[in-house]
């Protein structure tokens, strides 16, 4: 089942009654998400991520804007009449019930024609639980369960009414991070073996890079960048999303392009086919090549061996992140202090004017 | 920790509360204990200086006692149809008044207005509502019984309806009627409180159990009974318990209507309480048959709280 967004928005009244202007959580919102694909929304902390999957769930009722399901528009239908199964980020499993009882939960609503009688109810339930490999603890209250348990409860209880669409909202953010790591390969196989359309919101960059297929990155309300994964990490189209995705982070230096160089610093580092102007200049950690006779010099902090890596942390005057981060291979080898010099990829370094922090797209030599 | 030097100032910062605590709680009972025990104990005597013999005669006294056993059964019948009907009740309002947004604050302040107000002030209102005023002369009523002029307003509006005016609280009422009444009087009274539990309690649930109900596509009913009650268990519970405390200690509502002779003119003490008979022993001077008797209405309160957290333990989910 496609799901098609179109100019979704939505405007809050301010908080502040005196203030008569709206807070906008979404801003004209347009997307087309293929069936059957995992989908990432991805963003900072209040830029209406989860506004927008609870818009798609029909818990908020957009502004303006359409939501379609396939071809059906469902932005006027109440929630339980989309066929949606809805994750919520604490679960809100309801803890007087057993994990079965859980389960079966949605399906005992169900009236008229999709009545199930009871073993139909039971062999889904089972069959659900299964999925999440829970079979072992259908008779459980959630608060005997694990944190990783309880979301795969949650994630059975949305599935075993046969949603249209699942929708996560921050799935694994209250998990540790070896069960995180566990839970969304689980996500990710669960979305595979069953094949539904699957919207998840995180603002964990890495959790979204490494299972949508394709992911949304929003700032504000507004989608900034779509696409699949390591295309928006190779290409991002502006500082922000070039911020954004990435561990460790883009550094990102304060520059100039003049008489055709980009000078980052003092440093020329590349030629370029542009007019003179200030920009930021944005280099990926595995960007660098340490070189004697290298194009920028930094500073020497310190080493940090990561086992097949090491990561170089040096210091230049023109960074604005605290330090510049560089990954490298191991081999390498460095004095113990003093000036470091790198030569660069020019695929992993991006260009952004200074004035609008969006990317110049410029053949780098 | 607390340790050698320092202990005295423990105890001192702990001795108002002990002291009063001393004074006002465990004295009472320790002499309730001991009057109770003393045959036909009297303070008056006493302080006379009789002495008295050792023994369970107040117990037995006040249990062959007919008007005890129709204080009890007062008592009993009051609080067990004054618990639930109060309960639900609460549970519904408290269930429509967080559902609303609009004036909920002020209803939530016209909802708890009866807690603050005197019972006894509340029960003269009653008393009025349901009475029969006018000029009707003792000789009428032990002849006729028939009412003459109604000014209450519950026989105003049953008559508005075309229905017969009944005599609620007067002389010649029905055992039933002087129920009915305490029965509503009692419940109004009651509700205030449970509603603003089971308010808190319904503010305190995790919106997102609706939200989820909602995408699963539950019925209005269905979310009240396997959701909003179970999570509400706990408070239910609390206010089920202290209800049923409460109603075993009913006193000043029947005074409030019905005045201190406990029941409708001509029939005083019909509608007397186990408390109502404690302060009667207690006027007639007998302390002894007072603290008998409540000695045995905390039994019987405590015997019943025991039953309902025994029932609770069962039902409260979580």
């Amino acid at each position: 089942m496609k799901v098609v967004l179109q100019n979704l928005t939505k405007k809050f009244p301010n908080r502040n009654k005196k203030v008569k202007d709206e807070v906008v959580a979404v801003d004209k919102f347009t997307y087309e998400i293929p069936d059957g694909k995992l989908i990432g929304l991805l963003g900072p902390s209040g830029c209406g991520k989860s506004t927008t999957l609870f818009m798609i769930s029909g818990l908020e009722k957009p502004t303006d804007g359409k939501i379609f399901f396939g071809e059906d528009d469902v932005t006027e239908l109440a929630p339980e009449n989309r066929g949606v199964g809805l994750v919520f980020q604490n679960y809100a499993l309801y803890p007087h019930m057993t994990v079965k009882q859980n389960i079966l939960f949605p399906l005992e609503n169900l009236k008229g024609n999709d009545k199930l009688t009871k073993n139909e109810m039971l062999k889904r339930a089972v069959d659900a639980a299964h999925l999440v490999q829970l079979d072992e603890l259908l008779d459980r209250k959630p608060s005997e369960l694990s944190g990783g348990q309880q979301q795969r409860v949650a994630i059975a209880r949305a599935l075993v009414k046969m949603p249209r669409v699942l929708l996560l909202d921050e799935p694994l953010s209250n998990l540790d991070a070896r069960l995180r790591l566990q839970t969304r390969e689980e996500i990710r196989r669960i979305q595979r073996e069953t094949n539904i359309t699957t919207i998840f919101v995180t603002h964990d960059q890495e959790e979204a890079m490494s299972i949508s297929d394709e992911i949304v990155v929003m700032k504000a309300g507004v989608i900034q960048q779509t696409g699949a994964p390591q295309a928006v990490y190779d290409s991002p189209v502006n500082l922000f999303v070039a911020k954004f995705l990435g561990t460790p982070p883009i550094n990102v230096f304060k520059g100039q392009i003049k008489e055709g160089k980009l000078y980052v610093g003092e440093d020329a580092v590349f030629s370029v086919d542009e007019a003179d102007r200030e920009v930021y200049v944005g280099i990926r950690p595995e960007g660098f090549i340490p070189a004697q006779e290298g194009v920028l010099h930094c500073e020497l902090n310190g080493v940090e061996v990561m086992g097949r890596d090491v990561s170089v942390v040096t210091k230049n005057a023109a960074c604005e992140n605290p330090v510049v981060r560089s990954i490298v291979s191991a081999e390498s080898v460095f004095p113990a202090a003093g000036v470091v010099s790198f030569n660069l990829k020019s695929n992993k370094v991006f260009v952004f004017d200074a004035s609008n922090e969006e990317r110049i797209f410029c053949e780098l030599k | 920790m607390v340790y050698g030097k320092n202990q005295w100032k423990a105890w001192l910062y702990l001795s108002p509360a002990l002291i009063l605590l001393a004074v006002f709680t465990v004295w009472p009972i320790f002499n309730t204990l001991r009057m109770a025990f003393l045959e036909n104990y009297g303070l008056m005597s006493a302080n006379g200086g009789a002495t008295f013999s050792f023994g369970i005669g107040n117990f037995l006294k006040v249990l062959q006692y007919k008007k005890f056993l129709n204080c009890l059964g007062n008592t009993m019948l009051l609080t067990v149809l004054t618990v639930p009907i109060s309960t639900i009740l609460a549970l519904l309002i408290a269930v429509c008044l967080n559902s609303i947004k609009f004036l909920n604050r002020f209803l939530q302040t016209v909802y708890f207005l009866p807690y603050v107000t005197n019972s006894i002030a509340i029960g003269m209102v009653f008393a009025a509502m349901f009475n029969i005023v006018g000029n009707i002369t003792s000789a009428d009523l032990s002849e006729t019984g028939n009412i003459i002029v109604t000014s209450g307003i519950i026989n105003n509006i049953i008559e508005f309806f075309g229905g017969q005016p009944i005599s609620w609280i007067n002389a010649k009422s029905s055992y039933a009627a002087n129920i009915a009444v305490m029965v509503i009087y009692i419940v109004w009274n009651a509700l205030p409180f449970k509603i603003l539990v089971l308010l808190g309690g319904l503010q305190s649930v995790n919106k997102q159990y609706y939200d989820a109900a909602r995408v699963d596509g539950t019925s209005r009913a269905r979310i009240f009974t396997r959701i909003t009650v179970p999570l509400l268990s706990p408070m239910i519970a609390y206010v089920v318990i202290t209800g049923f405390i409460g109603g075993f200690k009913e006193y000043s509502s029947v005074v409030g209507v019905f005045g201190v002779n406990m029941g409708p003119v001509g029939d005083a003490g019909r509608l007397n309480t186990m408390v109502g008979f404690i302060y009667d022993a207690l006027e007639n001077d007998n302390q002894g048959r007072a603290s008998a008797a409540a000695l045995i209405l905390f039994v019987i309160i405590f015997a019943v709280t025991m039953l309902n957290l025994y029932v609770s333990k069962k039902k409260v989910k979580y």
